[in-house]
């Protein structure tokens, strides 16, 4: 089988999802070419250089809507006969980009893709695309259906994760984004937004706190109790998915789960022919790929079965791999992650997550691949596995390699 | 033969009348609906006719409803292809309430059309509120007894002639809730303030003669161009947070048990995002889909056909004449005799109320007295009400003043000796002929007829706490008991407007027999290391109001412990082993006792609010690793009532099926959407069951061997309700 390869990711850095955040100004599809046109100038994309942009985005209406992969390459400089496509499998939806691209590549479908995605998650609202899981009664009430956050405190009812737990994986993710930062580990990727006459808007992450401790933490109110508990009342719910609870632990808070923020990567992905054509070396070799469905009330525990599935397909085992990126989404779905297979959080996030740098909803799965791959080159490590929840019950999963 | 008569007067106003023969209230049948189609079709083509009047002959109401044996036998008169037929039947009624709504009006334009009135001098339920709801304006009689709404999801089912889609689109998916899901009822007036009805007037027929030569605009709002939902659609912002409430309070508060509310919100929603036809054709299809679906037909047969024909007499001795009651004596002012008393006092006896001293007895007759204070705050009730009522009872240590009553009811303590010196005392007091009952709920009425010198007279009349919201009555006939004690305590029971159920004398009756393996098998998993929250919450899921546990609770784990004692010492070495026995002693010497104590099988705060399982719980009896699958539990959890009631059947102590349905529902809340005990059975088929149980008491002993009557059913595949059909029974 033909091999795919990465030979080039890029990210931008992540602006605060709300009105006063500096990447509020800048449009879904203006935001996305940043993305793509680094790509381009960094590998020399002219022309039908690569067949499809495979971009994820999850909030697909307004200046999301209308297959905003070809509105952004129209809006890029790359050339008007690369098609594009949106594609949404929530939050994993730029990871499934890179699977996608991947699988084609190795399908024999083309020599190379772009895969990424976007989300300005302060402009075109998160949940502002409706959905039929919440409010048709025959699917959620068939499905006993809770916002994920309900879900995620779920897990940490079922899986015995206290607040305090929950808090330090939090403080923890803020001080790894520091370091990283600091130490430059997100240089390589990074590419800043500027404006139309070449001034900067944003060069560095925005949403991180530094300065966040257990005590400063500890002040923060949970975020789902009011909508378990009393309005409308989300936990009957969980409870008559999950009898043997007797009530849900409502852990997770604004400081403990991930933010909302805006942001776009990009990953350039080819087999061997295209590095040829282009002059380009690959920087790791994408060995398998997997993606499964789970019980949808407790929903974010994919990242496990998932997993499963990833090892069980590839024949690799879980201590094969030396580094993890699982998406923090929330601080329970790390932590289950971890319980599950035993994994020392050494291992896990190692440059920080989403609970401090944000998490731009389509394009946080190409994010986290281009973070694993800067961070086996820069540890010099060989096999990373990334892996993130999905809404309403899924899970995907990514395993590369470094040739 | 027809209910409906038209009339056309010099001034152009067509009145059709509603006039069902031989009720008191208008029923709908499918008839009835053919010939109003009729007299519409000919109002609306007369050019004579400027305007209608749809309105009722019966004084006080409306209409009740669909005769609801209608719609029980439409399924089976459905033919071959019972959903197509249901659903071409459904469509037909539309298809005339679309007529009376339309009337006449140009498709394109709503130019013309001949506006149409509903004058309703009171009650209008179900289909009888359907039909004005399609009229263009209503008008109601000031009559503030009358009840206006649409009940239906009380028996299983829910409005499926357009009050579903009409409802909601006059009133948004929010407003229109309580009276769809919960099938609230209004007064007149409360009904005009919630928009369900538009006027209430002294003289409702000229108003509505008045508006119907006022050229009125008849055009409904979801019939004009631009109409929106109020409250929003489901994907409008403020209709999605509707929506998405709506789904989750559905599902908590019907545990996911009944299939109609989920049915009835699944024709809401898909409905809203279409025109006002074709959600009236989606109605029909969960409206159909819920016809079909068995638990309908088991609600409707137990919850209102059956559940009647108990309160109407159908199993009273026929040749016993009235045996209505004037003066009853109630032995005991404790909680149930206070009880007793108060609902004797509401049904207009007079009461004397027994108990040992005046201080014991005055405060028997103060619970009649709080009581009416509640009521009177909540405006139910008026200071002369509860004077009338306090008049009625006599409080008094004095058994003289039993003089003259015709029914005797003894609710002291359930100590077989203390029970014979009082039958014995009252008996030399009370006239020759008066019936004498007890209110035990475990000693056998036989041995307790020992005591008295007219054992044929004397009965059981087991009343439920607290005495004046329970809607069942348990009476039990002694080995002597004759057919006039029968008759007295039916009559008396009809009387307070309960339902009653007859059985014979056993032990623990009817109900006990099948609450107590209940309870006991919580108990038993709570030994075996099963989650406590997965038993509770396992029961609720399967539509009863409380788990076993929290049940435990609420009647007092000490009772519990008494029950077992006393059963152990009477049945000796046939007493059966119960290791939850030794959990609910050891309960009772931690002096966890219940929601009476504040502390059971719960904790509760300083309100009596459950906060949790109490941990001490965990503690003696750790989680096993591997806990059972839901479904396991609930199966015990069923199984262990439902094959007591398959026993009681199988022993002659219940002697009608239909009691031991609608007794288990009304008794202990026994799953309603399963239609009874041996409803269900019909619904999982009597050979799923026979091998179900076999399996349970391989696993779990022999408490769940399949009863004899059931194998034997299960083996030539019968179902109660054909075995064991009333009919039948009265033909043989």
């Amino acid at each position: 089988m033909t091999e795919a390869y990465i030979y080039d990711a890029v990210r931008t850095p992540r602006g605060k999802g709300r009105k006063d955040g500096a990447l509020h100004e800048v449009t879904a599809a203006r935001l996305s070419a940043v993305a793509l046109n680094a790509l381009k100038e960094r590998n020399n994309l002219e022309g039908h250089a690569v067949e499809d942009v495979i971009w994820g985005n999850v909030t697909q209406v307004a200046e999301q809507g209308a297959c905003l992969a070809r509105t952004a390459v129209l809006a890029s400089d790359l050339d008007e006969s690369i098609p594009g496509l949106s594609i949404n499998r929530f939050c994993a939806s730029g990871l499934e980009a890179v699977n996608v691209a991947a699988n084609q590549v190795r399908g024999g479908a083309g020599n190379g893709y772009i895969a990424g995605g976007v989300e300005c998650m302060s402009r075109v609202p998160m949940g502002s695309d409706g959905g039929a899981i919440a409010v048709d009664p025959s699917i959620a009430i068939d499905n006993y259906f809770v916002p994920q956050g309900i879900s995620a405190d779920i897990i940490a009812t079922k899986y015995g994760f206290t607040r305090d737990m929950a808090d330090a994986m939090a403080v923890e993710s803020q001080r790894r984004a520091k370091a990283a930062w600091d130490a430059g580990h997100f240089s390589r990727s990074i590419v800043p937004v500027y404006d139309v006459n070449g001034l900067p808007i944003l060069t560095h992450d925005e949403y991180m706190r530094p300065e966040t401790d257990m005590q400063s933490l500890g002040a923060l109110n949970p975020s789902f109790k009011q909508m378990g508990e009393v309005m409308p009342g989300f936990d009957k719910i969980a409870i008559l998915k999950y009898p043997e609870l007797e009530r849900v632990n409502h852990i997770h808070h604004a400081g403990n789960s991930s933010g909302i923020v805006d942001g776009a990567s990009a990953v350039l992905i080819g087999n061997k022919e295209l590095g040829e054509q282009l002059g380009l070396k690959p920087r790791a070799r994408i060995r398998a790929t997997a993606k499964i469905g789970t019980d949808p009330t407790i929903m974010l525990t994919g990242p496990v079965p998932v997993t499963e599935k990833i090892m069980r397909d590839s024949g690799m085992q879980v201590s094969d791999i030396d580094l993890f990126e699982v998406n923090e989404a929330f601080a329970s779905v790390v932590m289950r992650f971890e319980q599950a297979f035993n994994v020392d959080h050494d291992k896990v996030n190692v440059n920080g997550g989403s609970i401090a740098m944000g998490h731009p909803l389509g394009a946080t799965g190409a994010m986290i691949i281009g973070a694993l791959l800067d961070e086996l080159e820069r540890s010099d490590k060989e096999l990373g596995l990334a892996t993130l929840c999905i809404g309403s019950g899924m899970g995907a999963a990514t395993i590369i390699e470094r040739v | 033969m027809t209910d409906f008569t038209l009339n056309k007067d010099a001034e152009g106003i067509a009145t059709i009348t509603w006039d069902t023969e031989g009720k008191s209230m208008n029923v709908m049948s499918i008839q009835g609906f053919s010939d109003l189609s009729d007299m519409v079709d000919d109002a609306l083509a007369d050019d004579a006719v400027k305007g209608i009047i749809i309105t009722s002959g019966k004084e006080g109401s409306f209409a009740g409803g669909m005769d609801l044996n209608v719609i029980a036998k439409m399924k089976d008169d459905a033919g071959d292809d019972p959903a197509k037929g249901l659903f071409d039947g459904v469509m037909n009624m539309h298809a005339v309430l679309r007529k009376i709504e339309r009337a006449g009006m140009d498709p394109k334009t709503n130019k013309g059309g001949k506006p149409i009135a509903c004058v309703m001098p009171g009650t209008a339920l179900g289909i009888g509120f359907e039909i004005p709801l399609s009229c263009h304006r209503t008008f109601v009689a000031n009559n503030p007894k009358a009840k206006i709404g649409l009940p239906e999801i009380m028996v299983g089912i829910f409005p499926g002639a357009g009050g579903t889609t009409r409802l909601v689109r006059k009133l948004g998916a929010m407003a229109a809730a309580p009276f769809l899901l919960q099938g609230k009822l209004s007064d007149p007036a409360k009904a005009k303030q919630a928009g369900l009805i538009d006027e209430v007037s002294d003289d409702p027929m000229a108003d509505a003669r008045a508006w119907v030569l006022s050229e009125p605009n008849i055009v409904k709002p979801w019939d004009e161009k631009g109409y929106k939902m109020p409250g929003g659609a489901p994907y409008h912002p403020a209709g999605f947070m509707t929506f998405l409430g709506a789904s989750v309070m559905v599902h908590s508060e019907t545990q996911g048990a009944f299939p109609a509310a989920k049915a009835l919100l699944s024709a809401v929603y898909e409905g809203a995002l279409v025109p006002f036809d074709t959600a009236l054709k989606i109605e029909t299809r969960w409206f159909v889909h819920t016809l079909l679906n068995p638990s309908s037909s088991a609600m409707i047969r137990s919850l209102f056909i059956n559940k009647e024909a108990l309160e109407k007499g159908a199993v009273r001795p026929a040749d016993v004449p009235d045996q209505k009651v004037r003066k009853i004596g109630v032995l005991g002012a404790g909680m149930m005799g206070a009880g007793i008393a108060l609902v004797s006092a509401q049904a207009g006896m007079e009461v004397v109320l027994i108990d040992r001293d005046q201080a014991a007895a005055d405060k028997g007759k103060a619970y009649t007295a709080t009581y009416m204070d509640k009521g009177i705050a909540r405006k139910k009730a008026t200071p002369e009400k509860k004077e009338e009522m306090l008049a009625r009872i006599t409080a008094t240590p004095d058994l003289d003043a039993l003089k003259g009553c015709d029914l005797i009811i003894e609710a002291v303590f359930e100590d077989p000796a203390v029970k014979a010196e009082m039958t014995k005392k009252v008996e030399a007091v009370i006239p020759e002929d008066c019936i004498f009952a007890s209110n035990t709920s475990t000693l056998p009425i036989t041995d307790l007829a020992k005591a008295s010198a007219r054992p044929e007279q004397f009965i059981g009349i087991h009343f439920f706490s607290p005495v004046e919201k329970m809607l069942l009555v348990e009476i039990i006939k002694g080995e002597k008991t004759g057919d006039r004690a029968v008759a007295k305590a039916l009559d008396y029971v009809r009387q307070i407007r309960k339902t009653p159920i007859v059985v014979n004398d056993a032990r623990f009756f009817y109900c006990n027999r099948c609450i107590i393996p209940y309870i006991n098998e919580g108990l038993r998993m709570i030994t075996e290391g099963v989650s406590p929250s997965l038993i509770d919450n396992a029961a609720r899921q399967l539509g009863f109001p409380v788990g076993p546990l929290q049940l435990n609770d609420e009647t007092s784990i000490d009772l519990g412990a008494k029950i077992a004692r006393a059963t152990k010492a009477a049945m000796g070495d046939d007493y059966p082993d119960s290791p939850g026995d030794d959990l609910i002693f050891w309960m009772e010497a931690e002096g966890r006792l219940g929601r009476k104590a504040n502390a059971g099988f719960y904790e509760y705060d300083d309100k009596g609010k459950r906060t949790g399982f109490w941990p001490g719980l965990g503690e003696k009896y750790p989680l096993a690793e591997d806990q059972p699958d839901l479904i396991e539990v609930q199966e015990r959890l069923m199984f262990s009532q439902v094959l007591e009631a398959v026993r009681a059947l199988e022993e002659g102590v219940v002697m009608d099926i239909r009691e031991a349905d609608v007794g288990a529902i009304l008794a202990w809340g026994f799953a309603p959407w399963s239609g009874g005990p041996l409803s269900w059975l019909d619904m999982i088929g009597t050979p799923y069951a026979a091998e179900r149980t076999a399996a349970l008491a391989a696993k779990y002993g022999t408490r769940f061997e399949t009863p004899a009557l059931l194998k034997e059913m299960g083996d030539k595949g019968q179902s109660f309700y054909t075995r064991f059909a009333p009919e039948a029974e009265k033909a043989a």
